[in-house]
Order: structure tokens, then C-alpha cells, then sequence
């Protein structure tokens, strides 16, 4: 049975017939969409708390009662991990929420997560047919998604998802971010022994040491991660494949197939003079201090810059998080300096709209050039460039100019350069035969995620570039049913060539 | 988790351990490193390695006490464990017969020295070291070097031991009596920026050990950047060893002092607690 027919089949199941039946789809047009209930914005610029605060379980049923349960559901078309999106929302219509919980992790490995940082909008809510058809706002789908995995969570009542018999193959998932655990999760599932590598000492990568705790408690990931633990999955951290041990020797330790997940590790500097000076650092630096070494605590050994003046360089997620844990650090000017305008950022609408209410400054169509340090070798002022913005570009995006004669000094006591990132080298570097694009990224078959080495596949950032956590997820399905596939025999394309 | 199985001091602040870490021990080369996290609250710091033992599977690190996790450090009893252990990290030593090796290391920079002045001389090199440090009792390793080089001049600043003299006086001494085809630098990064002064005079390549503030040693953080030739390179993933002539010493330096505030709080702290 193809999956259309899967869907049409469950549609018609007694409950859901019933539910449709209830209410008439012109009044569940009709009811308003829900609002995320938000800490108050100056409290929390000076907490680490969480921001959205998730929909209670009245607000959660009113929601999904607006969900007209379509016979042909758009909306899963725009999830790479291609949740059942009417199935789980009606189960939460009918008040069974930890089922509609269960029908989350019958796709997805990470289902609390992705319920706060998928960019929903420009996935399944829009597709959704209010989006399309109703030119109305899209049924909150993040919003419950969240709600069914929290509720699971806080009931203590985590449902386990089902694993096949063992198949007696082990197979090596390198990198512990959102594509290697939704990868491992999936290959649990079918039977397969699989153990992830991680190079630092936390479980969950970018969730961990990434994306700060007001928008993803590191607690949320961990009721994850022991799940992926209850399903059989092997957790080593510390560990570097290609350093700690080598793919040959992890080979002859009887790995049969691989999954690279290690992600986009390196920072991108934009290299103008002045880069190095000292209160200068990467996005990645200043979010890891923070997250994974709680520098931001006293009792922790990590120290931390605690600038006043902080300028953060980028339009990203990672600039806004950056901006947004330097106001919680204690700054009284954090700003945002971006070379295009707000339109073009590729920040979520939700986070620009968090830190606006935080007091982050937006000085959008501005870059620095040139940084100034004092006699210690300190950043003390920048020196911002404003732009206009020209022609598209290859992204689509108008190109910003310099507008010449602009320039202008800007005081600074820490900058932030989150202008994107390269992918992680240690793989690559530790294995010639993998190919390479001139990116540095992994060179893999669209269809299968295969790499130019058999029975190594790889997905997330290391093939992306700088992506997001539920494309990386989405690979890591990919790639785990073109593993099995391969296992089964039922493998289609074979080798890569350069022309990918 | 990594035990520690022995542990030795050389002096009051200089202590070597032995832990257990059988898998880095049996793929380190010289040059590498690793990062630890001592406890759960600790800091992630990069220690070269000065030595493994495969059939233990145990390697060496030589701390000297200067801030909290080198004070925790030395205070770890062999049975204690190490939270976190992670390597081998960096690109290994790219060792070659290449004639006569000049080997300077200044104090606690002669740990990591030892490893490579191993495998040169294995390699087929004449080997000759310095060794140097502000004291006598600041010098360390000197037996361990003595076995691989087929001459040691030791050095101390205030001649309490070898002879008296900076580390480049020793240098200037061998260049101007015999030919050296390469010389190795790993000691604090002024010495370092003065030692790699002297062979540019002599037009000798040399090769210079960083050791930057580093997180996660993976090529995340990069706050470990220098500038090598002009460009920006990342220690954790480029190195930790560069042609010592490109390096910018006076920036790494300058990098080198950005939380020292910092470390001067957390080490009063650290004291105060521990009086």
C-alpha cells in the first residue's frame, strides 16, 4: 500500500469520521487562530527562561478543531520528515493527546524540538490549505506539535515507538545533531545496532551547544535523547572519528555502514582588518560558552564576555540567538548589524519579532569594515559601512552596495560574527576517498544521501552547508531508508559521480 | 570518564600524569593533542601529549599550575577520574630525516617537545636540544630528552642549573658552531616570538607549537585563530604546528591575554576556597 492510500485508509477510520462530522467546516473556518502565550519580554531579555511559554491543553483543542482534516493533506507535503499532520492533530481534537504524541514519533525523533524551532511557516503551515486556499492564517501545527510532545513529556507517560527485531548489523552514526539522531532513531526502528559518535561531551550538537536555553531547554533534548537510549541506540561522546579511532578501525570493530552528521563546525570570519583583535568572536564561540558550558553560570570554570556595548554581525537564527544571550549576559546596547534590510533576513519572522521585544537594536543595511582595538589589543569601535541594496543576486536576494562616503565609527566592547559557517573538516580530512564539493561540503546522490564511498551515507549541514535542524532530520530519514535498502538488497543508485 | 593511574611532580608546579585512555594512546602521533574537561563544572583546555604508553593504553600530560583546571589538575590522586578526555586532536609532526634538528624548548613547552624529539631521532636525525626555564627547578623531562638527542644543553635564566642564559643565546651558540637544518620551538609564546627571531637570522626553518585558548578543539569555536602568513588559521584543525617565521606572534600574544581578568578571578576564588 503507497502512502496516499495509507493516509486515505486512516482518514476513513471510525473516530475521524466522527470528529468531521461534529463540527461544520464553516465554523472551524471561522474560530481565530491561537496566540503562543510569551514571557514578558523585559523579564525574560534577563532570564534564561523560555520564551513561548506553549499553548494549554483547552487552547490546544480549540486549535486543532480548526483543522478541517483534508482528504488531500498539503500540509505534509511541506514537512521533510512528513509527519501525520491530520492524524495527530485530530487526536489532540479528541482529546487523546498522548496518542496524538505517539503519531509524532511514528516519523519524527525529535518531536518537542522541532515543535519550537522548525520554521513552520515556510514548511507544512504553508502549505496548509487556510495558507493556500483561505488566504487565512495557517492551522498552528508548530505550535501543537509542541503541545503533544510537552504533554507526553510532563505526563511521564513516554511512549517507547516499537523496534523491529535485531538484525544483528552495527552501523556508526557520526555526529549526535538532529540528523544523526533522527538517523540513528529510524535505524532502531528497523533492527539495526547502532552506537553515535560524538567529538564533544554532550549529546545532541547544535541543540546542545547551539541553540540557547529560552528557546530549547537542554532538558527537552535530553527527554530525547533517553528515548533514542530506550530504543537500543549507543551513545559514545568524546569521540572523533577519523582522530580517536579511524573508519578502518571502526571496520574491523565489525561497523558495516555509516551515517556522517557532523555538521557545519567551522566559523566563517568575513577577514577585515582589525578581525582578531581581542572581544572578537564567533557565533559559535559565544553560544557554546554559553549552552554548553554555562558560562553564564558563576559556579562554572568557562568564562565569558560580558560586554555593554555588543554588536552582533548577521541576519540569521544564530545572530538573533547571539544578540538575544548577549542582552541576558547584561548588555545595555545589543545590536544587530546586517548588510541587507529586514526583508531579506533569513532569521525566523518569530525570533526578529522575540528580540525586537528584548531592545535589540536592528541596524539593517549596515556592514563593518574595519575594527579598532585599544593599546591591549581590545575592540573598541567598529567602523560600519551603510549600504543600499542593488540587483538580485544569485540567492534571489538584492545584492547590498556600499554607499560610498558613509562610514562612520560605531563604539563596541565585544562583536559577534555569525555570518554563517563551512563544514566541519575532520571527516573529510580523515578519509581521502570522500568526495568533496568546492565547498567542503560532502558530495552525496540526491536520492539516497549516498557519498562517493559505498555504504557511507551523510546528511545535515556537512552536506548542506548551513541549513536547518528539520532538513537535517529529514536527511537522516533519507539516509536510513536508503541504508536499509542497501542491506535489504533493494538498493537503487549505486555510485556518485562529480556531475552531483 | 579517564583514570588517572600514576602521577609524578617534577617540581612544586609542574606535575605529569598518566591516565588511562587506551584509544588515544594507540592513535597519537607527535604533535597531537587533546582537550579535557577536568569535572563537571570545568573548563574544556588543550594539553599536548607528551607521551603514550599503547600496551597500558595510557598517555601522558605534563600541567603546570597556573589557573583552576592546572590547580585540579595537580590535585587529582591516581583512582581519580577525568571527566572528559578527547583526541588525539591537531595535524601530527611531519617528521623526515632531514639532517640536523635543533630542538628549544622553554619550560613546561618541553613536554610536548619530547615526543617529537623522539621521533626524529628515531627517524634518523642528529638531535640536538635546549631546554629552558627561569629556574632550576623549572626544568623538566631532562633525562627523557637526554635519551633521544644526541646533545642537551640545558639553560636556566638565573643560572641556578645548566648554564646561565636566555634560550637563545643557547642557539645562536650551536647555529654559529655546526649547520642545523631545522629547528622545533614549543615554550610560552614570548619565548617562542624570540627563539623563532633567531633562526629567521639564520635562514633555518622552523617549526613553533601553538597553544591558543581553544573550546571545543574541533574547528568550531575558532578562538583559537592566528594569523600564519598573513591569513587566518585555526590551531585546533591547521595545527597546532606552523612555520614559526609566519606566525604573528605579537597577535597571538595579544589573543593570549583576553580573559586573563578572568582567570585571575577565578583562580582568587579558587584559593580562597581552598586555603
Amino acid at each position: 500500500m503507497d502512502k496516499q492510500d495509507m493516509l486515505k485508509q486512516e482518514r476513513d477510520a471510525a473516530w475521524r469520521k466522527e470528529l468531521r462530522a461534529k463540527i461544520k467546516n464553516k465554523e472551524r473556518t471561522g474560530f481565530e487562530r491561537v496566540k503562543m502565550p510569551e514571557a514578558d519580554p523585559i523579564e525574560r531579555s534577563h532570564s534564561y527562561v523560555e520564551v513561548n511559554s506553549g499553548l494549554s491543553a483547552g487552547e490546544a483543542v480549540l486549535e486543532a478543531q480548526r483543522c478541517l482534516d483534508c482528504a488531500n493533506p498539503t500540509c505534509i507535503q511541506g514537512c521533510p520528515v512528513e509527519i501525520n499532520i491530520p492524524k495527530f492533530i485530530k487526536n489532540i481534537e479528541r482529546e487523546e493527546f498522548l496518542e496524538a504524541a505517539k503519531v509524532l514519533k511514528e516519523t519524527s525523533a525529535l518531536p518537542a524540538v522541532c515543535g519550537r524551532v522548525c520554521p513552520q511557516e515556510k514548511q507544512c503551515e504553508a502549505t496548509c490549505f487556510y495558507t493556500q486556499k483561505l488566504n487565512k492564517p495557517a492551522i498552528a501545527i508548530g505550535y501543537l506539535e509542541r503541545f503533544a510532545a510537552d504533554y507526553e513529556r510532563e505526563s511521564g507517560n513516554i511512549s517507547v515507538p516499537e523496534v523491529a527485531e535485531s538484525k544483528n548489523i552495527k552501523v556508526a552514526c557520526i555526529g549526535s545533531g538532529p540528523a544523526g539522531l533522527s538517523f540513528s532513531g529510524d535505524m532502531a526502528k528497523l533492527g539495526y545496532d547502532v552506537t553515535v559518535f560524538e567529538a564533544l561531551h554532550q549529546i545532541g550538537g547544535v541543540l546542545k551547544y547551539g541553540i540557547p536555553e529560552f528557546r530549547l531547554p537542554n532538558e527537552v533534548v535530553d527527554v530525547e535523547i533517553e528515548n533514542l537510549k530506550k530504543m537500543g541506540v549507543k551513545f559514545e561522546t568524546n569521540f572523533i572519528v577519523g582522530k580517536t579511532a579511524t573508519v578502518e578501525d571502526l571496520k574491523e570493530e565489525g561497523f558495516e555502514a555509516f551515517f556522517v552528521g557532523s555538521g557545519a563546525g567551522l566559523p566563517r570570519f568575513m577577514g577585515i582588518p582589525g578581525e582578531n583583535l581581542v572581544g572578537i568572536l564567533s557565533s559559535n564561540e559565544y553560544l557554546t560558552r554559553v549552552n554548553l558550558m554555562e558560562a553564564n553560570k558563576n559556579e562554572t570554570d568557562t568564562p565569558i564576555l560580558k560586554g555593554k556595548r555588543v554588536a552582533v554581525i548577521g541576519g540569521g537564527n544564530t545572530a538573533m540567538d547571539s544578540v538575544r544571550t548577549a542582552l541576558r549576559l547584561g548588555a545595555e546596547k545589543a545590536m544587530i548589524i546586517y548588510r541587507r534590510s529586514e526583508e531579506e533576513m533569513p532569521a525566523r519572522v518569530e525570533e526578529i519579532k522575540h528580540a525586537k521585544e528584548e531592545g535589540v537594536e536592528f541596524m539593517n543595511l549596515q556592514n563593518p569594515i574595519e575594527y579598532i582595538g585599544d593599546s591591549k589589543g581590545y575592540v573598541r569601535q567598529a567602523r560600519i559601512q551603510r549600504m543600499e541594496l542593488g540587483e538580485p543576486d544569485s540567492s534571489g536576494r538584492r545584492r547590498p552596495v556600499p554607499v560610498v562616503g558613509s562610514e562612520y565609527l560605531l563604539d563596541v566592547d565585544t562583536v559577534v560574527v555569525s555570518v554563517g559557517v563551512s563544514p566541519n573538516p575532520l571527516i573529510p580530512q580523515s578519509l581521502p576517498d570522500l568526495k568533496t564539493t568546492d565547498w567542503s561540503t560532502l558530495v552525496v546522490d540526491d536520492e539516497s544521501l549516498q557519498t562517493s564511498v559505498p555504504f557511507m551515507f551523510a546528511g545535515g549541514d556537512i552536506v548542506r552547508g548551513g541549513a536547518t535542524v528539520i532538513l537535517a532530520m529529514g536527511d537522516g530519514r533519507k539516509a536510513a531508508k536508503a541504508m536499509d535498502a542497501k542491506f535489504s538488497g533493494t538498493f537503487k543508485s549505486e555510485t556518485v559521480t562529480d556531475s552531483n | 570518564m579517564n583514570k588517572v593511574v600514576s602521577k609524578e611532580f617534577f617540581s612544586e608546579n609542574v606535575v605529569r600524569l598518566e591516565i588511562e585512555a587506551p584509544r588515544i594512546a594507540k592513535a597519537r602521533r607527535a604533535g597531537h593533542f587533546v582537550i579535557l574537561r577536568v569535572d563537571e563544572k570545568g573548563e574544556r583546555i588543550p594539553l599536548t601529549i607528551s607521551g603514550s604508553n599503547v600496551a597500558k593504553g595510557t598517555i601522558t600530560l605534563v600541567i603546570q599550575r597556573v589557573g583552576v583546571t592546572s590547580r585540579k589538575l595537580a590535585e587529582l590522586e591516581p583512582g581519580d577520574m577525568i571527566t572528559d578526555l578527547v583526541g588525539p586532536l591537531g595535524q601530527a609532526t611531519d617528521v623526515k630525516k632531514a639532517g640536523t634538528i635543533l630542538a628549544c624548548g622553554g619550560g613546561v613547552g618541553v613536554a610536548p617537545l619530547l615526543p617529537i624529539v623522539e621521533a626524529n631521532k628515531k627517524a634518523g636525525n642528529r638531535v640536538i636540544s635546549i631546554i629552558a626555564a627561569r629556574s632550576k627547578d623549572l626544568i623538566i623531562l631532562e633525562d627523557q630528552i637526554r635519551e633521544f638527542s644526541d646533545e642537551v644543553i640545558v639553560m636556566t635564566d638565573d643560572g641556578s642549573y645548566g648554564e646561565k642564559g636566555l634560550i637563545t643565546e643557547g642557539m645562536e651558540r650551536v647555529i654559529k658552531r655546526e649547520k642545523v637544518d631545522e629547528a622545533v620551538i614549543i615554550g610560552p609564546a614570548i619565548m617562542m616570538k624570540f627563539a623563532a627571531e633567531v633562526t629567521r637570522k639564520y635562514e633555518i626553518p622552523s617549526i613553533a607549537s601553538l597553544n591558543t585558548i581553544m573550546v571545543d578543539g574541533t574547528g568550531m569555536c575558532g578562538a583559537c585563530r592566528v594569523t600564519v602568513d598573513g591569513k587566518t588559521k585555526f590551531v585546533c584543525v591547521d595545527g597546532p604546528e606552523f612555520d614559526a617565521h609566519k606566525v604573528d606572534f605579537d597577535e597571538m600574544l595579544m589573543r593570549l591575554s583576553g580573559y586573563k581578568d578572568f582567570e585571575k578571578d577565578a583562580n582568587d576564588r579558587y584559593l580562597n576556597q581552598h586555603k
